[in-house]
């Protein structure tokens, strides 16, 4: 396989047409509103890639300790739009403290400029992107929604 | 409307220059792509094309040994010092600035070094900025702007001819105003006649788009701003570097350009501004090297062009521009343009044979800069680039700091390819060869 096959692998381009949790998001409020009655806590993060202009809004419910849901909306490259897709297929239903176990792990592999490899028994469809950290130029879109879960995780747990 | 010729625009001194030299051929343009290093490199196991010249240029051996025979033989701090070196670099730096200003057709005292043009033109937002608050006293007052003033730009403008106005226009109670651009990527001139109207104080448009290519009609506009009294300030970025540009042939007020994009260092860029103006603007950063007397309270301050260039100049970098201009006008402007509109013309007639792939700005057979902004349909452009970049091309991909414009052609982003002196059609048919193996890649059907 190229590198650029490696860094394109099919999960990747097939994920980016799927974009699982891919929604127009409803307005926060009435979001957090509906959750509030429930029991869950509702937050959503923006983020942007100013290199590309790449943007993703994330959306996490979570209740006392699991991540109950995620939603997102955005745009930007294949690697981006990818990543939002196997996020939330990989981290709906973890605890918050698996979530935040498994992003951290798949932060490390993403900036080890492809020295460390990923586990897949750890990351799922989500070491896809193993081949991502050979191109240090495109780690941030990998990062995107990653980053935007850490934000909303955090905001989720203060409400 | 009359239509824009760049050959309006061409200097006697440009066209002059090469009266006998042939056009540049492909067997011309590898002669002068051995002195440039930077382009005989293999960029991930390709040999390197380098279409991204839009963006920043390449050096030629020339200018770096200008840089380098400077900081070898002659630096020093200029227009302080009375020792050798301090007169020699001195005086390097001063021709320089002729040479710059001779290269557009300014006078030596009309070019304003800047780090960049991104600089040149917040130097004017500023100045024009302290004119309003009432520094710069009464002289200064025809750049003072206030409510119910209009600063009027184009919707095709680079962030930099843009942001600083907006600023500007915060600060001072003005509106700012926009030319729209149509379908094509042009200006909408019948629009543009009533927006530019008896409020507008302040006229700031691109000579040649950096996204879609567009040669804009500098006469049709400045006419406008002429009826209504209005400045004129022209981004040159992406033509004083491609065409022979001569700023009094164009009658505009402000002009400005940077170094890195016409086969200069970065770090470096010029504010022209006509005499008359800059002896009556304000400054906009102050400090040593642009006073004649100081007291604790007070200060007087010298004349253009020194009065704007306050602290330790850029000088190895003015030096090393001088060189690149030497390297242009020993080329020929003239045929400089007529070879890069020779490569845009041949990246849009490929460009339309790749279905699925959408071209950006004026059509086959229209003037256009020696670039091509493309939409590949279904692949973003980040992996557009990341393709080409697999295959050696390196192209800028992204908004090109122009958001407002990929907006209104109905696109985030962007695919560019941008030509200079220095690249063959060989390298633009790799270009469109590999740009028509994006959409498969990617699964994406045409």
């Amino acid at each position: 396989m190229s590198d650029l096959q490696q860094l394109y692998q099919t999960i990747i381009l097939e994920h980016a047409k799927a974009r699982h949790g891919a929604v127009d998001l409803t307005p926060l409020a009435d979001a957090i509103a509906i959750g509030t009655a429930s029991g869950l806590r509702v937050a959503e993060s923006h983020q942007i890639n100013t290199t590309c202009g790449d943007e993703v809004t994330l959306r996490v419910s979570i209740d006392a300790e699991t991540v109950t849901d995620l939603v997102w909306t955005g745009e930007g490259c294949s690697i981006s739009q990818a990543s939002a897709s196997i996020l939330t297929d990989t981290l709906r239903g973890l605890s918050t403290t698996e979530a935040r176990a498994l992003l951290d792990n798949f932060r490390e592999m993403l900036r080890s400029r492809g020295k460390i490899e990923p586990d897949e028994q750890v990351l799922g469809d989500a070491a896809a992107f193993g081949g991502v950290s050979r191109y240090p130029a495109r780690v941030k879109c990998a990062m995107l929604p990653w980053v935007a879960f850490e934000a909303a995780l955090i905001d989720a747990e203060s409400r | 409307m009359t239509s824009f010729a760049p050959s309006s625009a061409i200097s006697p001194a440009h066209a002059a220059q090469h009266p006998k030299l042939a056009p540049l051929t492909n067997i011309d343009v590898e002669r002068i792509r051995n002195d440039f290093p930077v382009l005989h490199q293999t960029v991930n196991g390709h040999p390197l094309v380098y279409l991204d010249s839009g963006a920043t240029s390449q050096n030629p051996i020339s200018v770096m040994e200008a840089e380098q025979e400077y900081y070898e033989q002659r630096n020093a701090a200029v227009h302080r010092g009375a020792h050798t070196l301090a007169v020699e670099a001195t005086e390097g730096f001063e021709a320089a600035r002729d040479k710059v200003a001779a290269f557009v057709g300014a006078e030596t005292d009309e070019i304003v070094w800047t780090s960049n043009a991104t600089e040149a033109i917040n130097l004017l937002a500023y100045s024009f900025s302290n004119a309003s608050l009432g520094l710069g006293g009464p002289a200064a007052r025809r750049f003072s702007l206030g409510a119910g003033d209009e600063i009027v730009v184009t919707e095709m403008e680079h962030h930099a001819n843009l942001i600083p106005w907006q600023q500007l226009a915060q600060r001072t109670g003005a509106t700012l105003r926009f030319i729209p651009v149509l379908d094509d990527g042009s200006l909408d001139l019948l629009a543009a006649a009533d927006i530019v109207g008896q409020h507008t104080k302040l006229l700031a448009f691109t000579h040649g788009s950096n996204v879609t290519g567009t040669i804009n009609p500098v006469a049709d506009l400045v006419a406008l701003a002429r009826k209504v009294g209005a400045l004129v300030v022209l981004d040159a970025c992406q033509t004083v570097p491609h065409l022979p540009v001569d700023v009094k042939a164009l009658d505009v007020d402000f002009a400005v350009f940077s170094g890195h994009k016409m086969l200069g260092p970065t770090g470096i860029g010029a504010l022209y501004g006509r005499a008359e103006l800059l002896a009556d603007m304000p400054p906009f950063l102050t400090g040593g090297s642009m006073i004649t007397t100081v007291d604790m309270h007070t200060a007087e301050f010298l004349a253009p062009p020194q009065r704007f260039e306050a602290g330790t100049q850029r000088i190895s970098q003015a030096i090393a521009l001088a060189a690149a201009v030497d390297y242009l006008s020993e080329t020929g402007m003239d045929r400089v343009a007529a070879w890069e509109a020779q490569l845009g013309q041949r990246l849009v007639a490929g460009v339309a044979e790749i279905s699925g792939v959408r071209l950006l700005g004026p059509g086959l057979g229209v003037e256009r800069l020696g670039l091509a902004a493309v939409d590949v349909a279904g692949v973003h452009a980040h992996d557009v680039g990341q393709f080409l970049d697999d295959a050696g091309i390196a192209v800028r991909v992204g908004h090109h700091c122009a958001q407002p414009l990929h907006r209104r052609l109905g696109v985030t982003a962007s695919t560019r390819a941008s030509t200079y002196l220095y690249n063959t059609t060989d390298e633009v048919d790799l270009f469109l060869a590999t740009l028509a193996e994006v959409a498969p890649f990617f699964g994406v059907k045409p």
